[in-house]
């Protein structure tokens, strides 16, 4: 599904990724460690196709419309709704019978009560939920998960711990955690940035 | 290039009973017209660079682009002066090269303007190969305008100095373009080289201190 | 084709949603072009002629368009959403596109009321000025939309913006100016129509490159 060989990235003068490779087949769950300014988020918005590698060759093999990611920031309109930041996204992503699964992603995810106020009233545990409802809603089959377990509490780290298990049985994910012992059972594979 | 500076000189002389306003054309013209190559070098190593994604043609198309800048401000200079002689004032709005290469200069001002603003990277050199684009779309257009803006503007009272070129006075034009645009070519390919041995430089030290 | 539309109708209605919703922009362009219009009261000598007033009024209208302009990613950079509309399935320059109708309704929104205040505080306007605002507005909005994403990249936005619109903005002004006061106003509109044509076809293209790395 992924196959990464010497990539790197450079910004001008500063590398924010050095030399990376590895592979990771349909199914399987790859956990990212590493410490700050490793190159943990470069990696993973390379894979999600937000850059292209300076060097190396990296191909995944899921189309745009496949991969679900999650960022450092949560890539929701802040004026707008809960409710309305997916239902745009929804539309954007052709999405399938798209207000049954807004309602059901935000009801998993105790938004539901929240779904008509706007993201600037939310506070930080739920805007990293809605981002996972963002990142969900079209039932990718990569999911690229960078740091998913900032700001949640113990219930939205359970309802994520939840989620992963069951995607991690027929969806590929790219994991990176300051916390490698919570992922650690699901994961198959782990890389390690220096 | 000593070679092509000595020609341009000798080419003035040559002149030298035309009159100070006909000597300057000589270096006007071929000013603003490698100014244009240089600008349209610069797109075009912008679209290379869109186009294959090779990062050493945002620097190609950088240092076209500054010499491109550094012409046009020198085809305004000779401009002015050209302007002063003929017609007796610094600027004429009358002209419409001198007032397409006013507009030119301003754009590929902010083209400075907005390539030290961003982050070096990929991001920067696809931005600055876009604009580069622009800018050559923008030369037919704003010359269009230019002319069309003299219709409600200025009615045209300054009847131009349009050399009327005997044979000799074309092929020392020639030879004055040819001067200029290799002039053009060789400060392009110094500071080419110049930055190239700036980057390997740094990555040198990079290599050392890594190690 | 119709997913095209489709993107382009609902990115330009969040943006129309948006702006009802905060009322950040529409009132600041308002108020800063009917402010113009009065300092160039002040500004144009008694026996100026009407001219000088049209070539003014096009001032306004571009300096009005910058300051909306200078907004129009706002809501993108905020929540890092740009990078989310780029993840998207959909075509690149459907979010200019998007981006591109949701200003030119702000910006005809402001002249709906300038360009009346323009005819009561100068002189009034020929129909064929306003097929040429309408052109501009086009040309503005579609070449602006580009220019502010590019602007937005750096650090200094505010300030490269104008720096960058301005020339671009100056065959749009020249046949704004000359379809009001020139007899041979259709050439200028004909002008516009090429700059729009020439301007956005480029502007769409360029777009899917300036929003990725």
């Amino acid at each position: 599904m992924i196959r990464a060989d010497g990539v790197e990235k450079r910004y001008g003068r500063a590398w924010a990724l050095r030399r990376v490779s590895f592979e990771l087949n349909e199914g399987e769950l790859l956990l990212v460690t590493g410490a700050n300014g490793s190159g943990k988020t470069t990696l993973l918005r390379l894979i999600a196709g937000l850059a292209s590698p300076t060097h190396g060759s990296l191909t995944v093999g899921a189309t745009r419309g496949d991969v679900g990611y999650l960022g450092h920031e949560a890539l929701v309109y802040r004026d707008l709704t809960g409710f309305e930041n997916l239902d745009l996204y929804g539309r954007l992503y052709r999405v399938r019978e798209r207000p049954e699964r807004i309602g059901m992603l935000l009801e998993r995810f105790g938004l539901w009560d929240a779904r008509s106020e706007r993201v600037s009233t939310y506070s930080r545990g739920m805007v990293q939920r809605l981002a996972l409802c963002r990142a969900l809603l079209h039932d990718p089959t990569l999911l690229v998960l960078d740091e998913p377990f900032t700001a949640l509490d113990e219930s939205g780290a359970a309802l994520l711990d939840r989620e992963l298990a069951t995607r991690s049985e027929n969806k590929t994910l790219v994991v990176s955690t300051h916390d490698p012992d919570r992922v650690a059972g699901l994961a198959t594979r782990r890389l390690a940035l220096a | 290039m000593a070679g092509a500076l000595v020609l341009v000189f000798f080419v003035a002389p040559v002149d030298a009973d035309q009159g100070i306003s006909q000597k300057i054309f000589y270096f006007h013209v071929p000013l603003a017209l490698t100014s244009y190559v240089c600008f349209g070098v610069g797109a075009w190593k912008g679209l290379r660079l869109l186009w294959t994604g090779v990062a050493r043609h945002d620097l190609e198309s950088y240092t076209a682009i500054h010499q491109g800048t550094i012409f046009g401000a020198l085809t305004l200079l000779t401009g002015s002066i050209w302007a002063k002689a003929s017609w007796g004032r610094w600027w004429v709005w009358s002209e419409d090269q001198l007032v397409l290469f006013l507009v030119l200069f301003l754009f590929y001002c902010a083209y400075f303007m907005l390539r030290f603003s961003v982050e070096p990277g990929s991001r920067r050199e696809r931005i600055s190969a876009v604009y580069a684009l622009f800018g050559v779309a923008l030369i037919p257009v704003s010359f269009l305008a230019i002319r069309l803006s003299k219709n409600f503007i200025h009615p045209v009272v300054f009847t131009r100095h349009g050399p009327q070129m005997t044979h000799s006075m074309f092929a020392a034009f020639c030879v004055a373009w040819a001067a200029v645009l290799l002039v053009a070519y060789v400060m392009y390919r110094v500071e080419l080289a110049g930055k190239r041995i700036d980057a390997n430089l740094q990555d040198l030290r990079e290599a050392l201190t890594a190690s | 084709m119709s997913a095209y539309a489709a993107d382009v109708a609902a990115l330009a209605r969040k943006d129309l949603r948006l702006e009802l919703r905060t009322r950040e922009t529409l009132p600041a362009m308002l108020l800063f072009v009917v402010s113009t219009l009065v300092v160039f009261h002040f500004a144009l000598p008694p026996r100026a002629g009407r001219d000088a007033a049209y070539g003014l009024l096009w001032v306004a209208l571009v300096f009005t368009a910058l300051l909306g302009l200078g907004r129009a990613w706002v809501p993108e950079r905020d929540g890092g959403v740009l990078d989310g509309l780029v993840l998207a399935p959909c075509d690149r320059s459907a979010i200019w596109l998007g981006k591109t109708v949701a200003i030119l309704a702000f910006l005809v929104g402001v002249e709906v009321i300038a360009l009346p205040a323009f005819a009561l505080f100068f002189a009034p306007l020929p129909g064929r000025s306003l097929g040429g605002v309408a052109l501009a507005d086009i040309g503005i909005c579609a070449v602006g939309s580009l220019i502010s994403a590019m602007a937005g990249a750096g650090r200094t936005r505010e300030l490269t913006l104008p720096l960058l619109f301005l020339p671009l903005a100056i065959p749009l002004v020249v046949g704004g100016v000359g379809a009001t006061i020139s007899p041979h106003g259709a050439h200028y509109l004909l002008f516009l129509v090429l700059y729009d044509v020439v301007f956005s076809i480029l502007s769409w293209a360029a777009f899917e490159y300036v929003v990725t790395e």
